[in-house]
Formats: structure tokens, sequence, C-alpha cells
């Protein structure tokens, strides 16, 4: 069991906040009336049953759907939507449920590609290869190796992606989202498919993100066991509705999720 | 027999009697092959950042073209009328990425292939309604292309080469040579590829999907321009010339569809073949193979590499 409030955690800031937000994709209501915080350098984790709104949740979040009520606050910044562009600029990066990678090239252009926002120097410097341009590729280079050596990938990073494990793709992806030096991760099921042995593998990862960069991160995730070991605070939703709120132990406690997850006798 | 021996046998026998003709078909082959290569790299531009097949590369060529004589026509100077040409290409880009890309982000790649035929009949349209239907004489020496030939002594016989086609070839390889750095080695460049890939994925890191599809239509009419200056060159600028388009698809058959340099060795294969065929294999037929055999050696070729020469070999997990 994880100490509850992780390294920054107790001082309580807010990173991002929902408020009663809502989607509905035509008649079906993906999320209802949700409102959550995450606080800076904690480890928040969104969990329920299948089809309870956690992926809507996280694309909201990064700006990918819109909803239609409710606000976002990111940064002391409050909005009704966010755009994809704004996010990543704002510092929020993310992995996907069914890895979205870019399969024609390798881990380490894909990593490199996490980098974009970060270079600046014009295009006729680049094209060239020569001058500043060149100083700066020079130094992303570096940081990109650093992630690889962080995240043990260093033998296939001329590999083309399409050509790897899954396991092994999960690690290039969340690679790509640490190129981006984020505030706050997304992780989308980033365990989903694995065997016992990458789970700990990943589990150590985000733990090591969230101590060593001092990350914010929330995930998604459906092995119990590893939500309770990793997480600070846990949200659960069902349905599209918030039905718990609160460090593991109490979520664990909590009947409303008893129910949603075993069922409830009518 | 006699057929076998005039398949496998005579045609060598010409090569070797008289060997300036060889020389002087293959140099014409290779300018031909040039120029396709020209064509199938606008297709492959668009087919990288967007693996979309666009139909209208054929047509941005005459419009593009169309522009600039047009242009010049209405006197404006040669040069004033490339760059304002160059802007009008630009325009087009923005325009494209405002009213046909971004309704239809993250539809399947049919729907935009379906919207690049609505894009060719449009500029048909506007192209006629603007400039007229009927053709017109590129304005070559006004922009400074060199005429002539230089005709050299080699082999026992005369090899003509035509400077134009030199400087088709030169411009050609420095376009490559530049989209090739720009792709692989550059921040947008790799942007462009990621965009390709995923669209989601893209979005995710910060890649702003309007800024690289105005920069891959822009650099895509950039090549039109180009293309549409050299081939007109040679023959006319007219409508007609829309239906070279459908030569770069052999050349993308066998270069690869994401591959600058593959567009560039496909070209010059396809261009080679044809005219070696016809000049030594043509009379066997009847002449007139030219129009069909550049889609025989492609088709031989998707028997053997479907990926094309320098496609990238994408394995499907399921």
């Amino acid at each position: 069991m994880r100490t509850p409030g992780g390294p920054d955690a107790a001082a309580g800031d807010v990173l991002l906040s929902v408020a009663n937000v809502s989607l509905a994709f035509g008649g079906v209501k993906a999320v209802s009336d949700v409102s959550f915080d995450i606080r800076k350098g904690e480890i928040r984790a969104i969990i329920g049953p299948n089809g309870a709104g956690k992926t809507s949740m996280l694309n909201i979040i990064n700006g990918f759907y819109h909803p239609q009520q409710g606000v976002i606050n990111f940064k002391g910044e409050t909005r009704s939507k966010m755009r994809p562009h704004d996010a990543a600029h704002g510092g929020i990066a993310r992995t996907f449920q069914n890895v979205a990678l870019f399969r024609g090239m390798t881990a380490l252009d894909n990593i490199m590609v996490g980098r974009t926002l970060k270079m600046h120097k014009n295009l006729f410097w680049q094209l060239l290869r020569h001058g500043p341009a060149m100083t700066e590729e020079v130094e992303h280079r570096r940081r990109v190796e650093e992630i690889i050596d962080f995240l043990k990938i260093q033998e296939i990073r001329r590999t083309p992606v399409g050509r790897l494990p899954y396991g092994l793709q999960k690690r290039v992806e969340l690679g790509r989202a640490l190129a981006m030096e984020p505030e706050l991760l997304l992780l989308d099921e980033p365990m989903a498919g694995m065997n016992m042995e990458e789970k700990e593998d990943m589990s150590r990862f985000v733990l090591d993100v969230n101590e060593h960069y001092g990350t914010t991160i929330a995930l998604i995730e459906h092995d119990m066991g590893v939500v309770m070991d990793l997480s600070d605070r846990v949200v659960v939703l069902d349905h599209g509705i918030k039905i718990a709120d609160g460090t593991p132990d109490e979520v664990k406690k909590n009947q409303a999720v008893i129910d949603a997850y075993l069922g409830v006798a009518h | 027999m006699d057929l076998l021996y005039k398949i496998f046998f005579d045609p060598f026998v010409q090569m070797g009697a008289a060997p300036d003709l060889l020389v002087q078909t293959l140099w014409e082959g290779l300018v031909a092959g040039v120029l396709y290569a020209l064509i199938a790299l606008g297709f492959v531009l668009i087919f990288k950042a967007s693996g979309v097949f666009n139909f209208a590369q054929g047509i941005m060529v005459v419009f593009a073209a169309l522009t600039l004589v047009g242009l010049h026509e209405r006197g404006v100077p040669a040069y004033i009328a490339l760059g304002l040409t160059i802007v009008v290409m630009f325009g087009l880009a923005v325009a494209i990425e405002r009213v046909m890309l971004r309704p239809l982000v993250n539809q399947p790649d049919i729907i935009l292939f379906m919207a690049t035929f609505g894009l060719t009949y449009f500029l048909i349209g506007f192209g006629q309604l603007v400039f007229g239907g009927e053709s017109k004489v590129m304005i070559a020496n006004q922009l400074g292309l060199p005429r002539g030939a230089y005709d050299i002594k080699m082999l026992g016989g005369f090899v003509s080469f035509q400077k134009i086609d030199i400087a088709a070839a030169v411009i050609a390889s420095l376009m490559v040579a530049a989209l090739a750095v720009f792709f692989q080695k550059t921040r947008i460049g790799r942007a462009l590829r990621a965009v390709a890939d995923s669209h989601k994925a893209a979005l995710s890191v910060g890649i702003s999907l309007e800024q690289i599809w105005i920069v891959v239509w822009f650099a895509a009419g950039l090549v039109a321009l180009t293309t549409g200056i050299m081939w007109g060159a040679r023959s006319e600028v007219s409508f007609a010339l829309e239906v070279i388009a459908l030569k770069a698809l052999p050349v993308l058959i066998l270069g690869g569809f994401t591959s600058i340099p593959g567009a560039i060795v496909g070209g010059v294969i396809i261009g080679v073949g044809e005219k070696i065929g016809e000049f030594y294999w043509g009379p066997l037929f009847g002449s007139g193979i030219e129009t069909w055999l550049a889609y025989v050696i492609a088709l031989i070729f998707l028997l053997f590499r479907p990926q094309g020469l320098f496609g990238e070999r994408l394995i499907e997990r399921i």
C-alpha cells in the first residue's frame, strides 16, 4: 500500500478539476454531472465497470470530447472545453486504451514526435541540419535517450513500432507521453492485456515517473490490485455517474462500489 | 522459333549495332521518368501525410500552369506571375484545409479520397471559368528556361540532349533531395508522418492538424507548379495534361506510395522501360505499346513486391 498523498500531494493544490460535467452522444449519456479534482503530484485513479464513462472522462480532459455542460479548470483557468492543442501546450500528455502509435516510425522517432512542441528553431536551419537547429536536435535527442534508458527500451529504439509486441508498444507510448515533459499524465488502461511481469514493470514505471519527475498522474485501470497499490485517491464511475470518491481504503468499503462491481440483488 | 528470335535476340543485336541510338533512347526514357517522378512526388506528399490518394493532383498541375500563363497573358511580368502563382497555390492549400479537410477529420480514408474527386471537378470548372478552356503556350523562355540542345558526338553517331530536359532533371533532383530531408529530419516532417499514422495520437502530442495539412497541400501545390512548368514547356498547357496523372499510378506502385526516393526510382524505371520497350519491342506489337507497358510493368511488380521498392512494410497484427 502506497502512503496516501504522495510526495507533493500533501500541499493539496488542485491541478485540474471538472465541475458538473455532462456529455451525451445523441441519447446515450456517457457522463452525467460528474465533479472531481486532481491534486498536484498525486496518482489519481478513475475506475468503474465497462461503459462507466472513464475513457470519455479522459477524452474530455485532453479535449477530444467537448462536454455539453460543466466546466474544466486547469491550472487556475476555467473553460467550458479543452482543445487537444491547448491541452498539450498546457502540459497534459496521454496514452490510449488501444495503443495509438505512429506505426511506420521507429520507437526513437515516435518518442521524438513527443518533443514536437518543445522544438522551436526554424525550418531553414533544420533543413540544412546545421547551426542552432543541430544544437537543438542534439539536445532533444539527449532527452529522448534519457527516456529510452528510463523505460529500458534501448535495444528496440530503431525498430518500427508496428513490429513490437504489445507490452513494448505500451512502453513506447508512455515514452512519447513522457517526452512532452507533462505536468499531468493521463494513462488509459496502461496495463490492459499484460501479463503479471509486464504489469509489475509498468507499475514501477508509473511510480517512478510520479516520484522522480513529480508528474501528476490520472489513470484508468481494471486491475483492482494495481489500482489499490498505486493510487492516492480513487474516483468511481458507474453508468456515467460518480458513485464514490476517496482513498483506496474508503472506496473499497463503499457499498455503492461493491454493488456496482458485484451486482446487487433486486 | 522466328518469334522467339525476335523477342529474345533481335532487339539486343540492334542495341549492339547502334549504341548511339540506345543512349538516345535511354536518355529520353530517363527524362520522361524524371517528369513522371515529379507527378508521383505530388501524390506521395499527400499520401505520406494523410494516407489519402489525391485524385486531384493531375488537375492541380494544370491549374498551377494555367494560373501562371493566364497571369502572364494579362500583362504580369513572368517572375512576378510566378510569385503570384505560388501565393495562389498557398491560398488553395488554405482553402482546401478549411472547406474540405477540416469537416472530414477522423473520417475513413475513402471519404477523403472521394472528396479529392470533388476537388478535381471544382478545379476544372473554376479553371475554365477564369482562364478559358483553350490550350496555351508555357512561358518557358520568359522564365529563363534554356532552349536548344547539345548534340554530342559519341559511339559513332550523335546523341542529342535537350537543354530543357537537363534543366528538368536537375530541378527534379533538387526537389526530391530537399523533400527527403524535410520529411526525415525536420520537426514538421516528423509531424507530417505522425499525422498520417494516427490523427488522435498526433493531436495528443500537440500537433496541429490544420497547420500540417496546409503545409503538405502547399508543398504538393509547389510540386504541381514545377511539374506544370516542365510538362507545359515540352507540350502545351491544356486540360488534357490532367491525364498524365494516371501515369503516376504505375510509378507509385513501383516506388511505394510512401517513399520520396521511390517516386524517383520508380519514375525512371517506368520512363526508361517504356522508351526501350517501345523502340525495340514495339514493332513486334505494331507499335504504340508505350501507352500500356507501364501498367504491365507495375502489375508484374505487384505480384512480387506489393509494398513497392521502398514502401514501408507494415505488418498487421490481428
